[in-house]
């Protein structure tokens, strides 16, 4: 199957296109990877056009699309997230979303319990951890580094990767893994079991872990009422 | 030629707008689809848009307005000629949507995309309804987001200049932040000009901004009069006075209406247009179409109003100035296109 996978949670502007079989891992035909936090509206569909093209493949071969659905600062998910969602209904294809820090973890495939924990910025992270096997056992959340630390015993976790997990490593004190950003490959592995059993989607809902900014006016002025 | 299918996308604020417009080979426009999903509601409580609530918003609507309006017209994707998409100004997040997701219908199904501006959108709204432009008209752009007087020169797709803004509130933030001053719901047009329709809009002698002999001719300033009426309620309310709602909210409308059409009109004189569009949310505002209309015809100046549903924000301006554009022969923008918050007006398109 050919697959592709696009993520915008993290600084990275990731497109690319996975050739996807049973029983072995995702095979990347081409992809193109930005980093700058401040381009994925300009460079996501450009970067999804220029893999096509480097694969020998166009828009009608694809026959899933991928997308990680954070958790990331929301400005920069929305544009992975309205753009697979409008591919998948121009070209009526499935659009399968996946947690973000899931697919750094396939990344890291470390062998070992893992967390992974992305830049939420506003000193704080975007966690998830992992057992040996890849499976998920907590998060994600957004939490500060701090109190994060806390529960890392808790945790049972010994290595660490990730944007926010290379910021905070003296914070966090766990063993670093090079893996920073979702690869194409990744993000396909995170939604093999799906995208082969051409199971039907989960809705395309961000992983925005907190609420939009916004204070009611207080002190409101009243008038009575003639 | 055939006709041509053209596809508008709106993003820039609290309204999420998938519009089909058809252009005919002789560039007339025929409406086909016109779908907006709305997070007003939302922003109720919070007296105003918050850009987060809204960003959401227009992600969750997105796909589901394009289906809408796809079902409404009974037109498929494949059958698009062209995208055009608001690429500014507006919201930064809210745009980034529309604007992602334009790129996406356009590159899945290789047709050609325009970022285009909102405020030419709003003057284009006209075109769907009263037919093509004269080579030179004004248009008065209010609303929520914007107060602005423009000189169309041309077309829509050749030469728009802002000849006059507001210099602090848009005209609809007046009102919204009147309209909470009166204990009245948000968006706070509708229930002002309900309410000024049993009161007296010259009880209350309310300044007129920027009329001075000195000021900018076609520049507004609605943040004093906001203050005006603030200071009036609260004079007359440590009087112990019984606030008289609907005179307030009918002078508050006056002033309003009073300045806005009084500048168009000076400026159509002063230019020698012969032609003013009203376009923009404040538009359906009955004593500001109603003002305008007395002193259009006293000054013999042809007065254009879309119907309210095309003043508001919406797919549909958008894909008719789309529309201007295929017609015109415009190159469409290339697909690493930026949204731009603060568009000038005089930018239609971004290549
Ligand atoms: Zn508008």
């Amino acid at each position: 199957m050919l697959v592709l996978a696009v993520d915008t949670a993290t600084p990275a502007v990731t497109a690319g296109v996975v050739e996807l079989a049973p029983d072995s891992p995702p095979r990347l035909l081409a992809k193109r990877v930005t980093l700058n936090a401040k381009a994925h509206g300009e460079l996501l569909t450009p970067h999804i056009s220029d893999s096509l093209e480097e694969a020998g493949k166009t828009f009608a071969d694809l026959d899933a699309i991928v997308v990680g659905a954070g958790p990331g600062p929301f400005t920069g998910l929305r544009v992975g997230l309205a753009t697979a969602a409008a591919l998948g209904q121009a070209l009526n294809r499935p659009v399968y979303p996946v947690a973000t820090t899931d697919a750094i973890a396939k990344d890291a495939a470390s062998g070992h319990p893992l967390l992974v924990a992305t830049d939420a910025r506003r000193k704080e992270v975007y966690w998830a951890a992992y057992d040996a096997a890849g499976r998920r056992t907590d998060g994600p959340h957004v939490e500060r580094p701090q109190d994060l630390a806390e529960k890392l015993p808790a945790l049972g976790v010994q290595q660490a990767t990730g944007e926010g997990a290379e910021i905070y490593q003296d914070v966090l004190g766990l063993e670093l893994l090079q893996s920073k950003h979702p690869s194409p490959e990744g993000l396909v592995a995170a939604a093999a079991a799906e995208v082969l059993a051409k199971a039907r989607p989960a809705a395309l809902t961000p992983l925005y872990l907190r609420r939009p900014d916004a204070v009611e006016p207080t002190g409101r002025k009243r008038v009575t009422r003639a | 030629m055939s006709d041509r299918l053209i596809l508008g996308i709106e993003s820039s604020c609290d309204e999420t707008g998938v519009g089909i417009v058809r252009l005919g080979p002789d560039g007339s426009l025929e409406l086909l689809a016109d779908e907006v999903a709305s997070s007003v509601e939302e922003h109720a409580r919070f007296g105003g848009v918050v850009p987060e609530v809204a960003s959401r918003a227009h992600l969750e609507a997105m796909v589901p307005t394009m289906r809408r309006a796809l079902d409404a017209s009974g037109v498929e994707l494949s059958q698009i000629h062209s995208i055009a998409v608001t690429a500014g100004p507006g919201l930064a997040g809210a745009l980034l949507v529309g604007v992602a997701a334009a790129k996406a219908y356009a590159a899945a199904l290789n047709k050609p995309l325009y970022g285009v501006n909102h405020l030419a959108g709003h003057v284009a709204a006209d075109t769907l309804q009263h037919g093509p432009l004269p080579q030179r008209c004004l248009a008065l752009l209010v609303s929520g987001g914007h107060s602005q007087l423009l000189l169309v020169e041309g077309g829509l797709a050749n030469s728009i200049t802002e000849i006059g803004s507001t210099v602090d509130d848009a005209a609809g933030e007046a009102y919204d932040k009147v309209a909470r001053l009166l204990d009245l719901p948000y968006p706070g047009g509708p229930p002002i000009d309900k309410l000024a329709k049993q009161g007296n809009g010259c009880a209350i002698a309310f300044p007129r901004g920027l009329t001075g002999p000195r000021d900018a001719k076609y520049d507004f300033s609605f943040s004093g009069l906001k203050t005006s009426v603030a200071r009036w309620v609260e004079r007359a309310e440590r009087a112990g006075e019984e606030i008289p709602l609907a005179d307030v909210a009918a002078s508050f409308q006056e002033a309003v209406a009073d300045v806005l059409t009084a500048k168009a009109i000076r400026a159509a004189k002063d230019l020698n247009v012969d032609t003013l569009v009203i376009s923009g949310g404040v538009a359906a505002n009955s004593r500001l179409s109603g003002l305008a209309a007395e002193r259009c015809a006293e000054a013999g100046i042809e007065l254009r109003v879309p119907r309210p549903r095309l003043c508001t924000d919406n797919g549909a301006m958008i894909a008719a100035l789309g529309a201007h554009l295929v017609a015109a022969g415009a190159k469409p923008s290339p697909m690493d296109l930026s949204t731009t918050p603060g568009l000038p007006v005089n930018t239609v398109q971004i290549l």
